[in-house]
């Protein structure tokens, strides 16, 4: 029964994993950058989403939105001002200005609201279901998330596949040369590509929010990098592969707390990936490099 | 002038990319000091040969053997050490190293000093690197880079770049050469110099050549023998003369009717 | 992030620029220190500076050289910094010369981190691109993780070990080496300047004498063109690994230094953050530019303390003067501007050599 709960809250963990991963892997896939920043998106939406129910006593689902709509257009915004002028420029350079945008967020957090841990307050509460006659809990807050997870990756993957903007989307990350010449307009795409993957991490933060409930300036660090790890678990660039990755790590991080030990979980996560790339160097459903001789 | 040792004998060499055939049946004898021409048309698998036999593809049927010894399973590295160097059709250099160190990479086996003695700068080290100039400083000379020696090698012009190529392949110390296309975007004057230099280059390090080029004039005027090639199979294999006027040839390269 | 780009070629000439600028920088601040016009503040910041400076070297060679990015350098620093805390405390006694006690901390703690680098070359180097880096990643947090969770302890009866929960007793006179979380408290500060002058310049050396190298010259070869450098036999995992492991070492070697400049160390310190410090100072130097490298992590590392007068603003500030350069550099118009004043005065100085 433990194991099954462990597996669960696993699940949990791992759909808020694969939430903020798809954010990391959408931009990839098109800007070819690694948006380092994008942890910093989720602790700005936690903010958000804190002074939103907790000051301004807005309701739950209003909250969400509000940190949603902020989010992205953080997202939009940094892409414009930061990204966008390095378009030509080597990956490092985007990268390092990634970095730079990330140490902007954070210490403009802590300017703003300080660097205390602050409480996030329960915004959701739907109590825990108890199956075998109580010998397994549930918190229902884990199904809802687990089930965002998937409502998510379902609806991205139908519009990236349906919609034309999605074609878009897949046409600039294979070519965004080509993709000009046939009418897209790159720039519009990618900015709709980072408006989506900031909304996705406002979400994440909520989400995240409600079962760790503290909010403090550097909250999006290790997020970002375990949903990074995810995204490249699953083959960096590859939607199904983020949700996977996303999912696997959350529930070997749960599971190596439980069962090894808790100081040592991340690296544990972090021994697993190596190995599975180890064997899958493309990690498990990244397209294979083949290069034209 | 070429005795009767073979180099490089392939046997029903093919590949498949995902069921597309791209190469069947390949065939080729080259004797040691020939110089060869592989001839088609375009996608007709000339390139695809050149990696097949330098092993960057791994070949799903048939055999190469070089001076004998089946080759078909070394690797792209161990290839090389066994004798066959290579140019590439778009021209890969090391283009921001000098064109001097590009040359002195190709050489990288015949510098003896080991780690020790580069990081202390030993005197093994400055022999061994003052050796390694000056045989690479002959190789540009012989292709007239000398005074492009200290340029970095994306800043030479095309045909000077794939002069570099050869220089770069020559300094492995080959038994066979493969050249892709060594005269592709080359005036009229260049590519009668270049004819030269390949002829004096297989004197001087007694090495085959195995060019793939789409210049006839080139082609005719300086190979032994050659085979043509079409939708990945041997269409024809033989002296100059006899491909010039083998009917079958010339209906591939100008279309015929029957097709 | 396939490739990475450099313009820079190291060529005997930097490497004299290089020395030249560290010995003159050294002799500069010597002479402010024995004029007693240096700030307490900027003294305290020799040692980390000349540290990050050897360790930003060794990463350019990773990333500018090899071209490989590493997101773990810190990692092998910290290898570094308590392999030479747990040497130094152990011969203590042994050896009372600090100076004799600080070399041979650096040379052991050099081949620690090396063998790691070793360790961590054989997946890293077959994988290309992201996935080398994350795995470097990946490794920089196991790293923080084992110290982290290690409680080391030397008394008259040998070493004392535990991991994850501290069960270490010790005799009288013993002495917890690594503490867990806590790190190395009480460690005897023999890291000097001079020494890592020093160590800096031999740091120098041995790069510049390696890129000038048949293996520098096949690494650079590999980077511009892997299948080209398979084509003339080069050995890219070898060749890759050679390069790695010799950063990783100087990284140690660095890390020791460094370790061994505080009186306390928290193994937190040298964590992904850390790692991506000294990969800034990388890249605003210039990739596979070891000049322009020093440059850089001397200025990075005194910028947050020159800017302590904006107060809690300054890392505001830092992380914007960060974005500013990276797009600036980047700009077109602002490149081809800079390149037209220097062939400019290139185009005098040929005039007048005339």
């Amino acid at each position: 029964m433990d194991f099954l709960s462990f597996l669960i809250t696993g699940l949990g963990l791992g759909s808020v994993y694969a939430i903020i991963a798809l954010g990391y892997t959408m931009v990839y896939g098109i800007a070819k950058m690694l948006n380092f920043a994008h942890g910093d998106v989720i602790m700005i939406g936690a903010y958000v989403a804190f002074f939103a129910v907790g000051k301004f006593n807005m309701p739950s689902l209003v909250a969400v939105l509000f940190s949603v709509l902020v989010c992205t257009l953080l997202g939009v915004l940094i892409e414009r001002l930061a990204y966008k002028p390095l378009r030509d420029a080597s990956t490092l350079s985007v990268l390092i200005t990634a970095i730079g945008v990330s140490y902007f967020l954070q210490n403009a957090a802590q300017i703003l609201w300080g660097s205390d841990t602050k409480i996030f307050p329960t915004m959701f509460d739907f109590g825990n279901i108890s199956l075998f006659n109580g010998q397994l809990q549930i918190s229902l807050l884990t199904l809802i998330t687990i089930l965002v997870c998937i409502v998510i990756m379902v609806v991205l993957t139908l519009f990236i596949n349906k919609t034309k903007t999605g074609k878009a989307m897949r046409a600039c990350s294979e070519d965004k040369a080509t993709a000009q010449l046939m009418g897209i307009n790159v720039d519009t795409t990618i900015s709709i590509t980072f408006a989506i993957g900031s909304g996705l991490a406002a979400i994440a933060s909520v989400l995240l929010c409600s079962t760790y409930p503290a909010v403090n300036p550097t909250l999006g660090s290790m997020p970002g990098i375990k949903a990074f790890t995810a995204a490249v678990f699953g083959g960096i660039g590859s939607i199904p592969g983020a949700f996977i990755g996303g999912l696997l790590l959350g529930v070997l991080e749960t599971l190596a707390k439980a069962y090894i030990s808790s100081q040592m979980s991340d690296a544990i996560v972090f021994l697993v990936l190596i190995i599975v790339l180890l064997i899958k160097p493309t990690g498990l459903l990244g397209k294979k490099i083949s290069e034209k001789v | 002038m070429t005795n009767g040792r073979l180099i490089l004998k392939t046997e029903n060499l093919g590949i498949e990319f995902g069921g597309l055939t791209a190469v069947k049946d390949f065939d080729i004898e080259m004797k040691a000091n020939q110089i060869y021409g592989l001839i088609g048309p375009n996608g007709a698998g000339k390139t695809t040969i050149f990696n097949l036999l330098t092993k960057v593809y791994e070949p799903t049927h048939g055999s190469i053997y070089l001076n004998g010894k089946d080759i078909t399973k070394e690797s792209i590295v161990s290839v090389n050490q066994l004798g066959i160097a290579r140019t590439f059709q778009n021209i890969r250099l090391f283009k921001d190293l000098t064109v001097l160190d590009n040359v002195k990479v190709g050489m990288h086996h015949s510098v003896r000093y080991n780690l020790l003695d580069s990081i202390l700068k030993l005197p093994k080290y400055r022999n061994e690197e003052k050796a390694v100039r000056e045989k690479a400083m002959s190789l540009l000379r012989l292709f007239d880079l000398e005074q492009f020696a200290d340029v970095k090698a994306s800043n030479l012009p095309y045909g000077k770049q794939r002069k570099l190529e050869i220089a770069r392949a020559l300094g492995t110390n080959p038994k066979l050469l493969l050249l892709d296309e060594p005269a592709a975007g080359m005036n009229p004057a260049e590519t009668a110099e270049l004819m030269e230099t390949i002829k004096t280059v297989r004197e001087k390090f007694s090495l085959a050549i195995l060019l793939i080029e789409h210049d006839m004039k080139f082609v005719m005027g300086i190979c032994e023998r050659i085979t043509v090639l079409n939708f990945g199979q041997v269409l024809a294999t033989g002296t100059p003369d006899e491909i010039r006027n083998n009917p079958e040839v010339i209906a591939a390269y100008l279309g015929s009717d029957e097709e | 992030m396939a490739k990475l780009k450099t313009a820079f070629l190291g060529k005997n000439r930097n490497c004299h620029l290089c020395l030249g600028l560290v010995i003159i920088a050294y002799i500069v601040i010597e002479v402010l220190m024995y004029t007693g016009s240096l700030k307490s503040l900027f003294i305290n910041l020799l040692v980390p500076v000349t540290s990050y400076i050897i360790v930003a070297l060794a990463l350019n060679l990773v990333v500018g050289i090899s071209g490989e990015l590493s997101l773990g350098h810190a990692g092998f620093m910290s290898i570094g910094a308590f392999t030479g805390v747990i040497v130094s405390n152990v011969m203590a006694t042994m050896i009372s010369n600090d100076i004799l006690r600080l070399v041979i901390s650096i040379i052991v703690g050099a081949i620690v981190a090396a063998f790691f680098g070793f360790l961590i070359s054989i997946p890293v180097l077959k994988l290309q691109g992201d996935y080398l880096a994350i795995v470097t990643l990946a490794f920089g947090q196991i790293i923080k993780s084992l110290i982290n969770n290690t409680f080391l302890g030397f008394d008259s009866n040998g070493f004392h070990f535990s991991f994850i929960t501290n069960t270490v007793t010790l005799g009288t006179g013993g002495k917890m080496l690594i503490n867990g979380p806590i790190g190395a408290t009480a460690t005897d500060r023999i890291s000097t300047f001079t020494v890592g002058v020093i160590l800096l310049i031999i740091t120098i050396l041995i790069i510049f004498h390696f890129i000038n190298s048949k293996y520098g010259r096949s690494v650079m070869a590999t980077r511009d063109d892997r299948i080209a450098a398979q084509s003339v036999g080069i050995n890219v995992v070898k060749t890759k690994t050679i390069a790695f492991v010799l950063s990783a070492g100087i990284a140690g070697a660095a890390g020791v230094l460094y370790g061994l400049n505080f009186s306390t160390l928290v193994p937190a310190r040298f964590d992904f953050n850390q790692s991506i410090l000294i990969l800034v100072y990388v890249v605003l130097g210039g990739l596979g530019n070891m000049f322009g490298t020093i440059i850089s992590t001397f200025i990075l590392v005194l910028l947050p303390e020159l800017l302590r007068f904006l107060a809690d603003y300054r890392m505001l500030i830092y992380a914007i003067v960060l974005i500013v350069i990276m797009i600036v550099t980047n700009n077109p118009t602002i490149n081809q501007f800079i390149k037209k004043i220097f062939r400019r005065k290139k185009a005098e100085g040929e005039l007048n050599n005339d």
